[in-house]
């Protein structure tokens, strides 16, 4: 089983302060903290089960700079065989369009089974560039994956759908999958594990060598502007000390009627 | 006349409020750029589906056959590229639902159109269109345009339009063959499966004492589980708690998890992604904990605090235990 898993490099804001750059289409990502997206980390996982499994390679992919390099670090530790970067330093001109057509070309001279993504990126979510490059490679897809095994030759998929139901599928490999979170318990990677992997073959490609038209390299959205969410209302803070807030707290649950 | 798309969304015989939604803001934009609005129902025995969107269109489109029961991406894909390519319609609105976020990607290669995705509004100004977005977890908008094209494909998230009739409309219906067997279909639906039922129903619920991602560690849930039961309140969570296993599916508050109506919803460590707070839309009232004053759950909450759970929750926990010993 050959699978090939397409990952992302993403600022985690959490708990950050974002402000919006000069620009005026992105936000400041100087001061943020990056990592794998949470999404692409169940995916890489599940790939690696599958290996274990049924015996076969693992391949991850990122479009992006040196620095994303780390993503594919990562998957390398967790049980990737290869890594291949497609070097592009800015990737926010990119868009899902551009990306799917990018990752696809690349995937294209590859052997595969599985294609996995995240269902989509913590970033921008935009959650197409899986589908799009099923459609590119004319394979066979399913979406939000939760449960997933392999049966005569074939996956047998479990698609989450709204309210918690689930759609159970069969689907003919080759095929791309995008991996929802919660499918498996992505492995811990420790910084030893990391510098293990470094052994590992990480492969880059220039852009310019995949011989990709400009028309594709044209993306087809165009972020005009990033902005604050407008000014709601919002929540009345209760303030001071924990003390003074539990008491104010206890106010309002004996006024909402939920304590005596 | 110019044309706009809506795909109608339906599961198990029922239409889903999407199709309300995506019905309601098409209408809106029909009467601004004066064109028709055009439903498009694929499915099996659908008249009574169509019976329920027919004074919010001007024409369905029906495609009904016994091998369209199940939803598909790829027939969906087929039917509606030949649709585009027949009408050129210069908007098509796809739910981002489970099945949306398949389909629509798809039919963008497929018919060449552009696609935004996950879009809370759409904006038509001289000429020029722009969808408006959520990133970076909702604590950034943003307005996208769009390169040059014959039309657009834009996916709506839910539960953002009234699911109100919008207009008055008598629709027209028009009904189409499509021949499936030209389409080869690797993928084959089983069943659908529920989630398992557990011994609380958190639906059913007054008081919920919700538990998010900032909670950190597994261990660390006793303190929220100990507020839960202090208050006589059933302890419930956000998403990332069920992935990794914490806590039971059903517990889960949310769009892939339960919609709940309690009279107050506490939300501890929880930052509020809509996908979270579209299942407490029906909560009475909503107390968020959370010490990123940024948090988008301090945009919908009545009431905040902006902190450290770890160290407002057990002095809390301690004062309503004082407090019922006292009374
Ligand atoms: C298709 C799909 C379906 C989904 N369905 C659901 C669903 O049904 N339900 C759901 O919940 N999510 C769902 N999600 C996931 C959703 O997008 C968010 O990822 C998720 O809701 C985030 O959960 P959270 O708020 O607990 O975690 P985070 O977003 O990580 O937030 C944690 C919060 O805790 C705060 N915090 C950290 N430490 C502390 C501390 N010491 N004291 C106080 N606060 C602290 C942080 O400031 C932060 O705001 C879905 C996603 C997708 C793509």
């Amino acid at each position: 089983m050959d699978i090939i898993v397409c990952a992302k490099n993403v600022p985690d804001v959490a708990e950050a302060d974002l402000n919006i750059s000069d620009k005026g289409t992105d936000i400041d990502k100087e001061d943020l903290v990056f990592g794998i997206n949470d999404w692409d980390n169940y995916a890489i996982e599940e790939a690696v089960l599958l290996k274990e499994k049924y015996g076969g390679t693992v391949t991850a992919i990122t479009v992006g700079n040196e620095d994303d390099e780390e993503v594919l670090r990562r998957c390398l530790a967790m049980g990737a065989d290869r890594a291949i970067r497609i070097e592009a330093d800015d990737i926010s001109r990119f868009d899902s369009f551009v990306i799917s057509k990018i990752l696809s070309r690349v995937v294209k001279d590859l052997q595969f089974d599985l294609i996995f993504t995240g269902v989509l990126a913590e970033d921008d979510y935009y959650g197409m560039v899986g589908m799009m490059m099923a459609e590119e490679l004319n394979i066979n897809h399913a979406n939000m994956i939760t449960a997933l095994e392999i049966e005569d030759g074939k996956a047998r998929t479990t698609s989450e759908l709204e309210g918690g139901l689930g759609e159970v599928s069969l689907i003919e490999l080759p095929a791309l999958l995008t991996i929802q979170t919660g499918i498996n318990e992505p492995r811990y990677v420790s910084i030893l594990g990391i510098r293990k992997a470094a052994k590992k073959e990480l492969k880059t490609i220039e852009l310019p060598d995949l011989g990709i038209s400009d028309e594709e390299l044209s993306p087809r959205t165009i972020i005009e502007e990033a902005f604050l969410p407008p000014e709601t209302e919002g929540a009345e803070i209760l303030a001071g000390d924990p003390d003074k807030i539990s008491s104010d707290l206890i106010e309002i649950l004996k006024k909402k009627g939920v304590m005596e | 006349m110019s044309e706009l798309f809506v795909i109608v969304e339906h599961r198990l015989g029922e239409i889903r409020d999407i199709t309300f939604e995506m019905l309601w803001k098409a209408g809106e934009l029909a009467e601004t750029l004066s064109s028709n609005l055009t439903a498009i129902l694929i499915g099996h025995e659908v008249n009574s589906i169509a019976e329920k969107i027919s004074d919010r269109a001007d024409k369905i489109i029906i495609f009904d056959d016994e091998g369209l029961k199940n939803f598909n991406a790829d027939i969906y894909k087929e039917i509606i590229s030949r649709l585009i390519e027949e009408s050129k319609p210069t908007l098509t609105l796809i739910g981002n639902t489970s099945w949306g976020m398949e389909l629509a990607p798809c039919l963008s290669i497929r018919a060449g159109l552009p696609l935004a995705t996950d879009c809370i509004d759409i904006i038509s100004k001289n000429g020029n269109l722009i969808a408006q977005r959520q990133m970076y977890s909702g604590k950034i908008f943003a307005n996208v345009s769009f390169a040059e094209s014959d039309g657009y494909i834009l996916t709506i998230r839910s539960g953002i339009f009234p699911t109100d009739r919008i207009g008055d409309r008598q629709a027209q219906i028009v009904q189409k063959d499509f021949p499936l067997k030209d389409i080869t279909v690797k993928k084959n639906f089983i069943e659908f499966v529920e989630t398992a039922a557990g011994d609380v129903d958190i639906t059913q619920a007054e008081l919920l004492i919700s538990v998010g991602r900032g909670i950190g560690e597994e261990d660390n849930i006793t303190i929220v589980k100990e507020l839960a039961e202090a208050l006589n309140g059933i302890l419930s969570c956000s998403r990332p708690i069920v992935d990794k296993n914490w806590l039971p599916k059903y517990l889960q508050v949310g769009t892939s998890g339960k919609s709940v109506t309690p009279k107050v919803y506490i939300a501890v460590g929880i930052s509020g992604a809509f996908q979270h707070l579209a299942g407490i839309s029906g909560a009475g009232t909503v107390i968020a904990i959370n010490k990123d004053p940024k948090a988008p759950i301090f945009r919908t909450a009545d009431y905040g605090i902006v902190g450290d759970l770890f160290k407002i929750v057990p002095v809390l926990k301690d004062k309503i235990l004082e407090v019922k010993k006292g009374g």
